[in-house]
């Protein structure tokens, strides 16, 4: 684990805090994880008898090892893991006991599940009257789709975003297989740290069934406007912006090496045609302003395609950026890992897995100078923590928990 | 009864991410006190789009969106008095937003170090694209610049069918909301140990970090294979994207047998999809081109939405590609309260996608509408007092 000594000293914003995390795939054990790194302690509630599918399969099949799969890993950091078969009617039972020790309780089962277990809201609060219970899906618990199956894709879709990325002439774009989800449950986060404000002023609990849908469709809600405004959908349009140019991405000269640059004032062209050599082109006044640029754009581009043809993407960052010109790769994952302020700034650790060995990965976001979100551990191996939850945390005898585990209650 | 978040607010931002984060504050009943320049205003203020396409400051969308149940203090930093003001606003506040370039606050005295000393209680969040620390902490960057360093752009648009196709930069400004998100986290979980017995703190949010965080499935995949993912090698059986009658777009998924055949009974039972090589998920996989093709020549003759219940009803999974109308025609986004009217002096009353995020026992009243420039700034500064004509200088326009 990576950490200075001061840092490991520093309290967790959420310390005391207690998560169940009914979470699987990646939408809720992605929030969960952001809590852990808040300081929260949150306990994996899993089983052998369905493992979550994040252990279980990769993309080309079903694995054999549990322990093995870097994608559960990257989404689960940091937390312990309990084993309970929520088949069982005693399994059911311990899962409450449990939520009766905790403050916040996330699940993201298809809607209806939960109530079927007999562990959805209005059974839990009986068991801790100000629990905080989030319910993840992708169209919500409630209206007329809220039975249909939705992955990624079909949030990204129904939420607006897939129509309005990628380029004008060609299809939409549903985006990567999992931005959607890790925005649900990053938005799940503020959901949950927004309850607990609450709880604190009112002292009331909360049930916060949240969509995936409308999660990525209200951070495009700007986009929404023109339609609630002038009965407009707005368009897909690539790299390129309403108003400004140069805005766009340039071929440099290493393998699929390409700059983005954007020119937002006049101050900026300047420097763009400072750091080119300040070519005679530069200096046609109709490029002066910005409905100039933008009028020009075609000629622009391919202008500034040809001077960044030259160079490798990176030598064109430093010199556009010290130009003044806000000017970025467009990285690649290896370049991200290995990247001079990404490592400097701690954007990436280390951590140790007793499977897949040393990894390097993103570290939490949150830089908060006194209590800093941070990686407290590696991924729970299945169970990893039974004897603390079963024992310590609800008390039971231990031939009470091996009459649970024969009976694969505690499995 | 409604209840009002007890948090004061200062958000000192402009244009996407600080308004975001200030917004997921104001929205549940925070007092958002906006400072904004004299005259000028947000950025986002001018930006649009507009009723009509008519400029007008006090009627951008992308400002109004933003910037609900805020106020607005039009006040000028750039001048002592206004900087005295200033410090008067966050001497009792929770929380301070701001986005300037790191170093520009502390080099007017309005630091953390500076502003800590007047309220050890404030939690100040400083939202950038690179962070407030490390090489690239100066450096400039737009949602295009930040899409791209995230290594979020490398991976768009996803399908692409060679390297020759430029990457490219995400849906309208989804990254600076990223960041705005990471903001406003911060700043609960902040409060929150502050209320535990902690202290005001710093927090440093850099987008770009917040965009990599989001994307970390996909880019682990460097950390398995030693291999960068890129936008190509993604057209697989997973999801095909197809055509519909009147020219809309779906998205079919495919990951199980079971997801097969619901999808075959939703297109009619043809023989060749029990037959092979189709009759297999390798098969289909094998032969995703030909697949892919009888998935189009079926879709063309569906509309969007017959596809989309269709293959639902069969327990499958498909979906629409939903344009902004689309949204809004949507019963499933209606019927949960997904919009909410706002009426406002100047652009009227619109209909403004709501908070996602609902609290069954909280209701913070009625919404209140983005504030027109300077709006509050003597409600909240105080009258101007005799002998300090500069308030006038700097106060409502």
């Amino acid at each position: 684990m990576d950490g200075t000594q001061a840092e490991l000293q520093a309290q967790g914003a959420l310390d005391g805090v207690r998560v169940i995390d009914f979470g699987h795939v990646l939408a809720g054990p992605f929030c969960t994880m952001q809590l852990a790194a808040l300081g929260a302690e949150v306990i994996k509630v899993e089983t052998r008898a369905r493992p979550d599918e994040q252990r279980a399969h990769r993309g080309d099949g079903v694995a054999d090892d549990l322990e093995g799969n870097s994608n559960f890993f990257e989404v689960n950091l940091s937390k312990k893991s309990c084993s309970i078969n929520l088949s069982t009617e005693e399994g059911r039972e311990l899962a409450k006991r449990l939520v009766a020790t905790a403050d916040i309780v996330l699940e993201n089962m298809r809607p209806g599940v939960m109530a079927k277990l007999g562990l959805d809201y209005s059974a839990l609060r009986e068991v801790k009257p100000d629990i905080i219970m989030l319910s993840l899906s992708g169209f919500g618990g409630t209206g007329p789709l809220k039975r249909y199956a939705a992955y990624n894709p079909c949030f990204t879709s129904v939420g607006g975003v897939s129509h309005l990325t990628g380029y004008a002439e060609k299809k939409p774009n549903t985006m990567t297989n999992s931005g959607g989800d890790a925005r649900a449950g990053t938005a799940a986060v503020f959901a949950a740290l927004m309850a607990l404000t609450v709880r604190r002023q009112t002292g009331r609990g909360q049930y916060i069934d949240s969509s995936s849908c409308e999660v990525i469709n209200s951070m495009i809600g700007d986009q929404m406007m023109d339609y609630a405004m002038n009965r407009r959908s707005p368009k897909r349009h690539g790299n390129s912006d309403a108003h400004l140019a140069p805005h766009n991405v340039y071929r440099c000269k290493g393998e699929d090496e390409w700059i983005s640059i954007a020119v937002a004032t006049d101050g900026e062209w300047q420097g763009l045609a400072a750091a080119m050599g300040n070519p005679d082109w530069a200096a046609d006044p109709a490029l002066s302003t910005a409905s100039g640029r933008k009028a020009a754009e075609a000629r622009l581009d391919a202008l500034v395609g040809e001077w960044c043809a030259g160079l490798g993407y990176v030598e064109a960052m430093h010199l556009l950026q010290s130009h003044g010109v806000a000017a970025m790769p467009s990285f690649k994952a290896e370049d991200l890992f290995s990247d001079p302020h990404v490592r400097e700034t701690g954007a990436v650790a280390e951590v140790d897995h007793p499977v897949l060995g040393r990894r390097t990965t993103i570290a939490p976001v949150l830089r908060m100078s006194r209590t800093p979100a941070r990686i407290y551990g590696t991924a729970p191996r299945l169970a990893a923590d039974n004897s603390y939850v079963f024992g310590e945390l609800l008390s039971l005898p231990e031939e009470e928990i091996r009459r649970l585990e024969d009976a694969k209650v505690i499995w | 009864m409604t209840d009002a978040l007890d948090l004061k607010v200062v958000e000192l931002a402009e244009f996407v991410a600080g308004p975001y984060c200030g917004k997921l504050l104001s929205d549940f009943g925070a007092e958002v006190i906006k400072v904004e320049r004299p005259g000028i205003g947000d950025r986002a203020r001018h930006l649009g789009p507009f009723a009509g396409d008519g400029p007008d400051p006090e009627a951008s969308g992308t400002f109004l969106y933003l910037n609900t149940n805020k106020k607005s203090v039009a006040l000028d930093i750039e001048t002592e008095e206004g900087r005295a003001l200033f410090r008067q606003l966050v001497a009792d506040a929770d929380v301070l937003i701001e986005d300037r370039a790191p170093g520009e606050l502390a080099a007017m005295g309005l630091g953390y170090d500076d502003l800590a000393a007047l309220n050890p209680g404030l939690v100040m969040v400083s939202i950038t694209p690179f962070g407030q620390t490390g090489p690239y902490a100066g450096f400039r960057a737009e949602h295009l610049n930040l899409y791209h360093a995230s290594g979020q752009g490398y991976l768009l648009p996803m399908w692409a069918i060679n390297l020759d196709v430029p990457p490219c930069q995400g849906p309208g400004y989804l990254g600076l909301y990223d960041g705005g998100m990471a903001g406003a986290t911060a700043a609960l979980a902040a409060l929150f140990w502050r209320g535990n017995g902690g202290t005001g703190q710093h927090v440093d949010i850099s987008v770009q970090h917040a965009m990599m965080h989001l994307e970390r499935s996909q880019l682990r995949r460097y950390v398995d294979d030693g291999k960068s993912p890129n936008r190509t090698g993604k057209g697989r059986l997973l999801e095909s994207l197809v055509e519909c009658k009147g020219g809309e777009y779906a998205v079919v998924i495919l990951s199980s047998q079971r997801q097969w055949e619901g999808l075959w009974r939703a297109m009619g039972k043809p023989a060749w999809g029990m037959e092979p090589p189709f009759d297999t998920q390798k098969g289909r996989s094998d032969n995703y081109h030909e697949l892919r093709k009888r998935l189009a020549d079926w879709a063309i003759t569906v509309t969007q939405d017959e596809l989309f219940h269709a293959v639902q009803a069969e327990g499958s999974a498909a979906a629409p590609i939903l344009t902004a109308e689309g949204v809004f025609r949507s019963e499933q986004f209606r019927g949960r309260g997904h919009f909410t009217e706002i009426g406002h002096p100047v652009a009227g009353t619109l209909e403004y996608v709501a908070q996602p995020t609902k609290l069954s026992d909280f209701d913070p009243g009625p919404k209140r509408p983005a504030p027109l420039l300077g709006a509050d700034t003597e409600a909240v500064l105080g009258q101007a007092p005799a002998g300090r004509p500069e308030l006038s200088h700097t106060g409502a326009i």
